[in-house]
C-alpha cells in the first residue's frame, strides 16, 4: 500500500469505528458573554446549544433541524407533563431559557397563558432567538436577571403563577443558590393552591439524595419522573391521582402529536416512591456545597 | 514565645480574612446571584478595606506599639464580623430591595458587611512588622517573613474554606468558629509578657 492509500484506509477505518451518534460536530456559532462561552454545534440532524467545548459537559438544548417542533431532549416531555396536573394555566414562570424549547412549545399549547421567562445571560437569549426559533411576544417575555433575584422580587410584589418550571443550569449543574430550601420556599411563595411546580434535575447526580429531601421538605410528596433526567412535579394542596392525570392527557393528545410527544411515554413514569436516602442533609443557604457534593 | 504568637496572629488574620471573603460570596448569592460581578464587588471591597487597613495599621504602630495592642486589633476584627451573624440576611435583604442593579447592590452590600472588619484585619500586618523589626539591616527579612506567614495563612484559609469547611459546616458555624479562634488568639497575645527587648 502506498502512502496516500494507507492514509485513506486509516481514515476510513477511523470513521467506520466511530460509534453511532458521534458524527462530526460542526461549530456553527460561538459567542462570549459575561458568564461563559455560548456554543452552537450542528451534526447534520441536530443542532445543540452547549456551554463547554464539544458539549463535553452536556447540552443545554437541542433541536432537529428538519423538524424543529419535535422535542429533541426527552426531559422536555417530562417538564411539559406539568400540564396534566394543571391543564389550564393562565400564568407560567420558567427559570432558565436555554434554547427556549419549553416556552416556545408552551406558547403554542396554551396560547392564552402569560409566560415569564428568567434568563440571566443575554447571550443565551440572543442565541435562542437566532438559532433555536425562539421569539418573544406580548405574552412571552424574557427577564434578564438571576433566577433567585427574580423570584425574591416577584415575592415582594406578591405575584403568583399557575405553573413554575425550574430549568436553570450552568455548564455543570444547577447553580448552588437555586438548590436550597430557602430558594424553594421563595418559589413556593409564588404559588397558590393548585399551582404546579416542575423542576428539572439529573437522575444520576451526586446530589440526588440531598435534592430529594430538600424538595420534600418544602413541597411534601411529589411525582418523581425519571429517565436520565429526573423531573419533580409537585402541587400546592396535594397531588392529583394518577387517574385524574391520565384523564387530563386527553386534552393535549392531539396538540402534542406535532411535537411527537404522547402521554403513553410519560404516564408510566409517574410515581411517588421514595428512592433516596431520607436521612440525607437538607440543602440550605447555610449549607449548600452542591458542586462539591456533586463531584464526589 | 513572643514571636511565635506574633506570627500566629499574622497567619491567622490572613486565614480569617479569606475565610470571611469566601463565605461572603455565599451570603451575597441569594440576594445578588453568584455572577462574576458579585465576586468582583466583594473582592473590590476587601482589597479597598485592606489597603486602608495597612495605612491605619502603620500609623497606629508609631505610638507605643505592643503585642497586647495587636491582640486587641485581632479581637476587634472578630467582633465586627459578628453582626453579620445576626443582621447579615436582613441587611442584604434591604440593600437588594433598595438597589435593583446587582453590581452596585452587591458592592454596597459587601461594603456594609465587610468593610469595617476587613479594614481592621488589614492593620495587623504593618503593625506586626513594627513589633518584629530590630534594625534597618534585618527589616526587609522580617517583613518578608511576616508577609510569608500572613499570605500563607490566606492561602490556607481559602482552600480549607472552599474545599472542606463548607462541606462540613454551615456558613454561620464556620464564622462562629473563626471568631472564637480570633478571640482566643487575641487574648493570648494580650496576656503574653512584654517583649524581651523592652521597648
Amino acid at each position: 500500500m502506498n502512502a496516500p492509500r494507507l492514509m485513506r484506509f486509516l481514515l476510513l477505518a477511523l470513521v467506520a469505528g466511530m460509534p453511532f451518534g458521534l458524527q462530526a460536530q460542526e461549530l456553527i456559532h460561538s459567542e462570549k458573554s459575561l458568564y461563559r462561552q455560548v456554543l452552537v454545534y450542528e451534526d447534520g440532524e441536530t443542532r445543540c446549544m452547549c456551554f463547554t467545548v464539544r458539549c463535553s459537559k452536556g447540552r443545554q438544548t437541542c433541536l432537529y433541524v428538519k423538524n424543529p417542533d419535535q422535542l429533541a431532549l426527552g426531559y422536555s416531555e417530562l417538564m411539559l407533563s406539568s400540564l396534566y396536573l394543571e391543564p389550564k394555566p393562565k400564568s407560567i414562570l420558567i427559570v432558565g431559557l436555554g434554547g427556549g424549547v419549553l416556552p416556545r412549545t408552551l406558547s403554542h399549547l396554551v396560547p392564552d397563558a402569560k409566560i415569564d421567562v428568567v434568563e440571566i445571560d443575554p447571550a443565551v437569549t440572543r442565541v435562542a432567538e437566532k438559532y433555536f426559533l425562539f421569539k418573544q411576544s406580548p405574552n412571552l417575555k424574557v427577564n434578564e436577571v438571576d433566577g433567585r433575584v427574580f423570584v425574591k422580587r416577584a415575592g415582594r410584589e406578591k405575584k403568583t403563577y399557575d405553573i413554575i418550571m425550574l430549568d436553570a443550569f450552568d455548564h455543570e449543574y444547577i447553580p448552588e443558590h437555586l438548590l436550597t430550601q430557602e430558594f424553594l420556599e421563595e418559589v413556593k411563595a409564588l404559588m397558590h393552591p393548585g399551582s404546579v411546580l416542575a423542576a428539572n434535575t439529573f437522575s444520576g447526580s451526586g446530589l440526588y439524595d440531598y435534592e430529594s429531601v430538600t424538595y420534600q421538605k418544602v413541597f411534601g410528596e411529589f411525582y418523581n419522573l425519571k429517565t436520565a433526567n429526573r423531573v419533580i412535579l409537585a402541587r400546592i394542596g396535594g397531588l392529583p391521582t394518577l387517574a385524574q392525570i391520565t384523564e387530563n392527557t386527553s386534552l393535549f393528545e392531539s396538540a402534542l402529536a406535532k411535537y411527537r410527544m404522547t402521554a403513553d411515554d410519560v404516564i408510566p413514569l409517574f410515581n411517588k416512591r421514595v428512592d433516596w436516602d431520607p436521612k440525607a442533609r437538607v440543602l440550605t443557604d447555610q449549607y449548600s456545597p452542591a458542586n462539591l457534593l456533586n463531584s464526589r | 514565645m513572643y514571636s511565635i504568637v506574633l506570627y500566629l496572629v499574622a497567619g491567622w488574620s490572613g486565614f480569617f480574612v479569606m475565610g470571611v471573603e469566601l463565605l461572603g460570596g455565599r451570603l451575597l448569592a441569594p440576594y445578588f446571584g453568584s455572577s462574576i460581578y458579585v465576586w468582583g464587588a466583594l473582592i473590590t471591597i476587601f482589597m479597598l478595606a485592606l489597603s486602608i487597613g495597612y495605612l491605619a495599621g502603620g500609623r497606629l504602630s508609631i505610638h507605643s506599639p505592643s503585642l497586647k495592642r495587636l491582640g486587641i486589633i485581632l479581637i476587634l476584627a472578630a467582633l465586627t464580623v459578628s453582626p453579620m451573624l445576626l443582621f447579615g440576611t436582613g441587611m442584604l435583604d434591604s440593600v437588594s430591595t433598595a438597589i435593583e442593579d446587582p453590581r452596585f447592590g452587591s458592592l454596597i452590600g459587601s461594603a456594609v458587611l465587610f468593610f469595617i472588619p476587613t479594614t481592621i484585619s488589614g492593620m495587623v500586618s504593618p503593625y506586626a512588622i513594627r513589633l518584629l523589626v530590630d534594625d534597618r539591616a534585618t527589616s526587609g527579612r522580617n517583613a518578608g517573613h511576616l508577609f510569608f506567614v500572613s499570605t500563607f495563612g490566606s492561602a490556607a484559609g481559602t482552600i480549607l474554606t472552599s474545599f472542606y469547611l463548607v462541606l462540613w459546616l454551615e456558613v454561620n458555624q464556620i464564622l462562629i468558629t473563626m471568631i472564637v479562634i480570633s478571640l482566643a488568639l487575641g487574648l493570648v497575645a494580650c496576656l503574653i509578657p512584654k517583649n524581651r527587648r523592652d521597648e
